[in-house]
């Protein structure tokens, strides 16, 4: 296999799967694309030339990853590969880290706060970090639930503006 | 092979006790106590289901049989289940379905922090990738046990019951037979007692805060994880789970 390339690649061929790739939108939060997300880890190429995209999942129980497979499979061929291979991987796990600051601008465009930065493991017990409302841009925010619509979100509320809101946890 | 074998049956410890918690879980569905605990247990069951898949998958190709995650889900009797006993419970009071998550998601916490260092590097991958979404399940039913047990009087005295109803269940976890033995000595199992210490540690801190007793140590069902004798709740899980695959076997689309 060939050494994987990222979103900023100069090859011209791997560059048009990197743009198709980020067409592909994210099944349940529709306002981000699955790169934005971190999602596509890399794409190779294997030993008869043929695109290999390697993906991670988000939760292990996503609903959402069999449609993204579906939708990276149509996206490759629309853009002329249609012998493209998925290859899901699983270490390193997928990290809120990973989504890319267009992603973070794009999901608080959208009402929903992004994980606070270096927030990860050490907050996971004891108090949560100070999250800032993606509409007025408080920090005097509270939880309301540590689960929200999807498995990825809780939902908050913020005490200054009274807004309701959801919040991209850290994993 | 032999050792193949053995790995086999123990992903199907691990694929089944998240696969029938999950579904327990997912009877939550419409009788939680708010919508938001709703979301938030269902949404925790589809992370252990999720699991359970990435076990039962592994299970399925170390076996060789052309049995795959689905085959083995539904397609298993009682006898050939592998769970541990107290996942089988029913979920009874709120209390009872809460405190049975947060003992669970404690000994998931460490058995899938000490996986991560597995010599099966698939199985290391899935427990790295599953610890996270535990530490997730840990923290909420903390929370619950902490909130009820230091709540009402009538809270307290629910809490601490299903403590005492659940607590005879929790041996069969950290008590190890010969096929744990197998794997610890195969560096695929991390050593059962060891991960008793850091279970005990995190279950006694939420238990002082919450102002619960932590029960005596008594008599310890066990019979799940060897398949020895299950309790009678698992026939009427799988009756229920495995209803449509049964009646319609290899149905795609409806």
């Amino acid at each position: 296999m060939s050494p994987g390339t990222g979103p900023e690649t100069a090859d011209p061929r791997y560059h048009r799967i990197w743009q198709a790739l980020a067409e592909v939108e994210d099944p349940e939060i529709p306002y981000v694309t699955i790169v934005d997300l971190g999602i596509v880890r890399e794409v190779v190429a294997d030993e008869t030339g043929d695109p290999v995209v390697r993906i991670t999942p988000t939760y292990s129980g996503c609903p959402a990853t069999r449609l993204i497979e579906l939708q990276i499979r149509a996206a490759l061929d629309r853009a002329g590969f249609p012998h493209a291979r998925i290859e899901t991987v699983l270490s390193p796990a997928w990290t809120t880290d990973w989504i890319s600051e267009e992603g973070r601008r794009k999901l608080r465009e959208a009402g929903i706060a992004p994980p606070v930065p270096g927030s990860g493991r050490a907050a996971l017990f004891g108090a949560g970090p100070a999250v800032p409302c993606p509409r007025c841009e408080s920090t005097d925010t509270e939880r309301i639930a540590e689960f929200g619509s999807t498995a990825c979100k809780a939902l908050y509320r913020c005490r200054h503006c009274r807004e309701p809101f959801e919040y991209f946890k850290c994993l | 092979m032999a050792e193949d074998r053995a790995r086999f049956e123990y992903l199907l410890r691990l694929g089944d006790n998240s696969l029938i918690l999950g579904h327990r879980l997912s009877e939550m569905l419409g009788n939680a106590p708010a919508l938001e605990e709703e979301m938030a247990l269902v949404n925790v069951a589809l992370d252990l289901i999720g699991q359970a898949r990435l076990f039962l998958g592994y299970a399925g190709e170390l076996e060789g049989a052309g049995r795959d995650e689905d085959a083995l889900a539904y397609r298993r009797d009682v006898l050939d289940y592998r769970c541990a006993l107290i996942v089988e419970l029913p979920n009874g009071d709120f209390a009872h379905a809460i405190g049975r998550l947060f003992l669970i998601s404690a000994f998931d916490f460490e058995l899938y922090g000490a996986l991560r260092e597995s010599a099966d590097r698939r199985l290391a991958a899935i427990a790295e990738k599953s610890l996270k979404e535990v530490t997730y399940h840990l923290r909420h039913a903390g929370e619950w046990v902490i909130r009820l047990g230091d709540g009402t009087e009538e809270s307290h005295r629910r809490m601490q019951k299903a403590l005492e109803d659940l607590w005879m269940y929790t041996g069969e976890l950290f008590t190890p037979d010969a096929l744990d033995e197998a794997m610890r000595e195969a560096g695929i199992a991390p050593d059962l007692a060891r991960l008793r210490e850091g279970w005990d540690r995190r279950v006694d801190a939420v238990l002082r805060e919450a102002t619960l007793t932590r029960p005596a140590e008594g008599w310890m069902q066990s019979g799940g994880k060897d398949g020895r004798m299950h309790t009678e709740h698992l026939g009427y899980i799988l009756a229920e789970m495995q209803f449509l695959q049964r009646a319609y076997p290899d149905a795609r689309a409806w």
